[in-house]
């Protein structure tokens, strides 16, 4: 028996997501008393995962799966889980990882948990906790399939150095073709992606207009971070759908939300809740998001906001 | 064209999540239920493939006698028929079992799902339902066109999207972009009264075995009350977020 991960690659290097889903892989391991495998595809540095205290490395080298396929990845990772017994497979909460994990779940006839936040507080039966009704509660979820998948939520386990040295070998596989054909793929470049990134600055209709956003925009650049936006903001066609975080938009767990002229609706705090620590700015004391953010500042938007990103800029300049 | 849009029955988007019964069931007292918006997102793609394109569409759901009325609100809206399977929705395994046994006596060519409900946020039945079925599948879906039997569709990706083809028949999962807010169809007095004439039809639940039982439900740790900081203090702003919470 074992417990088995997919750490996830882009373009042949691992993901920050892969090495915090081995890290969860380890811990839940030695709960266990098993060893961790990790199975990755295309993936050029697979060493790394030796800090993160992989017993085992499985090494699929594929040109056909070069270009992601949920169908043909799905049976990479049941295959590779029912070689090597696995009884319990974690998988990331990326888009590609939500994609793959029901299917999987199907080739095994596995328990599936998704948004799962901590370590199980009990392994027999395995119990998890898991976020739900867009993160206002938690579950406690048993699952009860021979073989289970836990699905991680982003930035919720963290990543926890535990040097190995993991044996690594290749295997060949015989996949059937998925019936969904990728025709292109079109990645925002020189921007950070929502999902990936440690901070998200977010605007809301406070900011009057979409030829404020270089406000949004500066301050992100300052910080390395991704740019959001509320659902006004995005109804109204100042910023791309892409960019709108909340129930109905896209999830954020970053570990720092700075949202800046966003009234704080229940629907958008549910969305962004998962993130670590958040901070508001709003000219409005009375706006709902000061009842649920870390760091607050009353003041208008157009001063404080170039203002803060000067001084950070000056701040990073003395740190780096 | 038979398209089947699978709605969940999930509780209003401004509702005040409590618990009952020791935390182990969601308090429905005083809860407005509604469509998932999700759902809704692809039941309004499905009504344009009716419009455009003389899709026959239903609507299905699997619960009690309680998740009527949203159905015939999805009647109100433009579907031809709606189904009710009759059971507890237990969990997304026992729920896809349900509608890919259904799926395997009437066939569909498409098959919508939410990408996820917004109560349970298990994202599961419309992968799952695939994996039952042995078909194609696209979650995240902001883009569908059809056009003899072949679809062109897109999915929104971590920083991007991604574009597919793919032959019918097929499950998506669907979110806003898929249609955007301002599409969504407010049934008028006419589909009002039209939904009432139209088919809801009850079906027996199939044995059905689900693999997760939720033992208890949690609200979140309440949080302590906001640092304010002076807007002519933003030093001590950044001090706090480098040294205190060691975000920067």
């Amino acid at each position: 028996m074992s417990v088995l991960i997919f750490a996830e690659a882009e373009k042949g290097t691992l993901k920050k997501v892969g090495f915090e889903v081995a890290s969860y892989g380890r811990a839940l391991a030695d709960l266990r008393c098993e060893p961790l495998i990790a199975v990755t595809i295309n993936t050029n540095n697979v060493d790394a995962l030796a800090q993160y205290g992989v017993d085992q490395i499985v090494q699929i080298q594929d040109d056909s799966l070069d270009i992601f396929s949920a169908q043909r990845y799905a049976q990479v990772i049941a295959q590779v889980a029912q070689q090597k017994a696995a009884k319990l497979v974690v998988l990331s909460s990326t888009a590609d990882g939500r994609y793959m994990a029901p299917l999987v779940s199907v080739i095994l006839d596995a328990g599936y948990a998704s948004n799962v936040v901590a370590l199980p507080s009990a392994t027999a039966p395995l119990e998890v906790k898991r976020s739900c009704f867009t993160n206002k509660a938690f579950s406690h979820t048993t699952l009860s399939g021979e073989t289970n998948i836990i699905g991680l939520a982003n930035n919720s386990f963290g990543l926890h150095e535990k040097p190995s040295q993991p044996v690594i070998e290749t295997l060949e596989l015989t996949l059937d073709p998925d019936p969904v054909q990728s025709t292109s793929v079109e990645k925002v470049t020189g921007k950070v992606a929502i999902a990936d990134a440690d901070i998200v600055v977010s605007g809301g209709r406070g900011l009057k207009g979409p030829e404020n956003w270089h406000l949004i925009e500066d301050l992100a650049e300052t910080l390395g971070a991704a740019t959001a936006c509320s659902k006004p903001v995005s109804d109204m066609g100042w910023r791309p759908h892409s960019e709108h975080v909340g129930q109905t938009g896209k999830p954020v767990a970053s570990n720092l939300y700075i949202a800046i002229g966003v009234s704080g609706a229940i629907q958008h705090l549910a969305g962004i809740n998962a993130s670590k620590v958040k901070v508001v700015i709003n000219n409005d004391p009375e706006a709902p998001f000061f009842k649920a953010a870390d760091y607050g500042v009353v003041g208008d938007a157009f001063k404080v906001v170039p203002e803060l990103t000067e001084k950070l800029k000056a701040f990073k300049s003395q740190t780096h | 064209m038979k398209v089947l849009v699978c709605i969940s029955n999930v509780p209003d988007t401004t509702s005040k999540i409590n618990f009952v019964e020791g935390d182990t069931r969601f308090d429905t007292n005083g809860v407005q239920f509604i469509i998932n918006p999700n759902d809704e997102f692809g039941l309004t793609r499905a009504i344009w493939l009716q419009q455009q394109q003389q899709a026959e569409v239903t609507v299905l759901t699997v619960g009690d006698a309680s998740c009527e009325p949203i159905l015939r609100k999805c009647l109100a809206i433009g579907a031809q028929k709606a189904l009710r399977i009759d059971t507890t929705a237990t969990d997304g395994f026992a729920v896809a079992q349900e509608i890919a046994a259904h799926c395997k006596e009437t066939s569909y060519d498409l098959i919508i799902t939410g990408r996820e409900s917004i109560d349970y946020n298990g994202g599961m039945v419309g992968g799952i339902l695939t994996g039952l079925l042995g078909v194609g599948f696209v979650t995240n879906c902001i883009s569908l066109e059809i056009e003899n039997g072949t679809a062109t569709l897109a999915r929104e990706i971590d920083g991007g999207k991604e574009n597919l083809t793919a032959q019918l028949p097929l499950v998506i999962g669907a979110q806003k972009g898929l249609v955007e807010e301002d599409d969504l169809i407010i049934p008028n007095m006419r589909g009002i009264m039209q939904a009432r004439q139209k088919p809801l039809n009850v079906l027996a639940a199939q044995k059905n075995t689900p693999k997760s039982q939720v033992s208890k439900f949690e609200k979140p740790q309440p949080k302590g009350p906001v640092k304010l900081v002076a807007e002519d203090q933003l030093d001590e702003l950044i001090n706090l977020l480098h040294n205190e919470a060691k975000v920067i």
